[in-house]
């Protein structure tokens, strides 16, 4: 039986990813190689941070204690963020970017994809709406991961080395512990376990495409669900928090 | 009953004529992202409004334009985000197509099918990127009097 509390922190999670991911992309703004890139990274971090704000007012709601999007978003503490460790794994190249980008696409489309069902009506309808916006990240994503892999000696380097630094990072996408158990158990949320097969599916197939070699999905490297982060979140946060500590309450 | 739909035929009216912030020649009935108008049991307006893009900043900028717009007309007014039915551009009427492609945007057509030009009408043009200036375009480009333009994507 899941609780108020329990589908709260679910959906906290979700949020999670999507903000941190969100404001990961969002470093592109102004730096991407190309100007069609800028465009494109910086709409791929509007829709995620649009999915987080949807999904911080439904959490905040269910959590009931008056607390808002912003406040969700803004103050809380590293060890309160329950998101995938791969979200916040810094942009280091486009390489990375962009493989991060694929793999969370695939993962989320299919998440969404299973959350149409969800017994949580307004979970179901951000759904709907995230699934629409993910196919386009999925499908410029995975372009870019064929044309990179499967293009000069360097661009295939940098991919390689990509994968190899975000592969211990892939099993945790899919680890199913008690909350995330209780949650599927209610139809809530979707079973993280589930998904895996379909995600292995997609990677391989996209990774084969792209000339890439296809590890296996191993689940080395995890923590974020339980709020244990890398070094990296540290900093992410001080930019991300930066106004609200600078400027507590403000708003515009 | 016969002025409580008055009511609500007006409130509908303001509410249509409202313009969109990003494409200010097409207005919010046009794209499909008003849906309706609902008179509450307290008198008050509620339009109920579908955002196209969760992100898109031009939401809480509609949402404030419908209720001014409302309140300037004497109704007491809020506004609903309504997300499910999520909103497709299957709604935009045949006038905002049409207003779109006056405005220089190609209006989305079915997927594997590509845009004609809205400068020169030419059916030879090609896709710059899949993103463009905001969240619900792509870039295009017309091969016939190679001009770039904005295509409204299909969602």
């Amino acid at each position: 039986m899941a609780s108020a509390e329990d589908i709260f922190c679910g959906l906290l999670r979700l949020a999670d990813d999507h903000l941190i991911l969100g404001q990961r992309v969002s470093e592109w703004s102004g730096h991407a190689p190309q100007l069609e890139e800028d465009l494109a990274l910086s709409n791929i971090a509007l829709d995620l941070i649009g999915s987080a704000r949807a999904l911080y007012q439904l959490a905040g709601e269910t959590e009931g204690k008056g607390r808002d999007e912003d406040q969700l978003a803004f103050l809380r503490d590293e060890r309160a963020y329950h998101n995938l460790l791969l979200a916040e794994y810094p942009n280091t190249d486009f390489a990375h970017t962009i493989l991060r980008q694929f793999y969370f696409s695939s993962f989320q489309q299919l998440y969404w994809q299973a959350a149409l069902e969800s017994t949580l009506p307004e979970l179901a309808a951000i759904a709907a709406k995230s699934l629409k916006e993910v196919a386009y990240h999925h499908r410029h994503a995975a372009d870019w991961v064929i044309r990179l892999g499967d293009g000069t000696e360097l661009s295939h380097q940098r991919m390689l080395a990509a994968e190899a630094n975000l592969a211990p990072y892939l099993g945790e996408m899919f680890e199913k512990d008690a909350l995330a158990g209780r949650l599927a158990d209610a139809a809530i949320l979707p079973d993280p376990a589930e998904l895996q097969a379909a995600f292995a599916a997609d990677r391989a197939n996209i990774l084969t495409r792209a000339s890439l070699p296809v590890a296996d999905i191993e689940s080395r490297l995890s923590g974020g669900r339980s709020g244990r982060h890398t070094e990296a979140m540290g900093h992410l946060l001080a930019e991300l928090q930066y106004m609200q500590h600078r400027f507590p309450g403000q708003q515009w | 009953m016969v002025s409580s739909q008055t009511t609500e035929q007006r409130a509908l009216a303001v509410a249509a004529a409202v313009p969109d912030p990003e494409i200010p020649a097409l207005t919010i009935a046009d794209l499909g992202i008003l849906r309706a108008v609902e008179i509450a049991e307290d008198g008050g307006v509620i339009a109920h409004l579908s955002p196209t893009y969760m992100g898109c900043p031009a939401v809480l900028a509609i949402e404030l334009a419908v209720t001014t717009a409302l309140q300037e007309a004497g109704f007491q007014a809020r506004t609903e985000r309504i997300l499910s039915p999520p909103w497709t551009t299957d709604w935009i009427t045949e006038e905002g197509r049409r207003k779109m492609a006056a405005y220089g945007i190609a209006p989305p057509v079915p997927e594997g099918r590509v845009p004609d030009c809205p400068q020169c009408g030419s059916a030879s043009t090609e896709k710059l990127s899949e993103f463009g200036s905001t969240a619900c375009k792509a870039l295009w480009r017309c091969t016939a009097c190679l001009e770039p333009f904005d295509y409204f994507k299909c969602l």
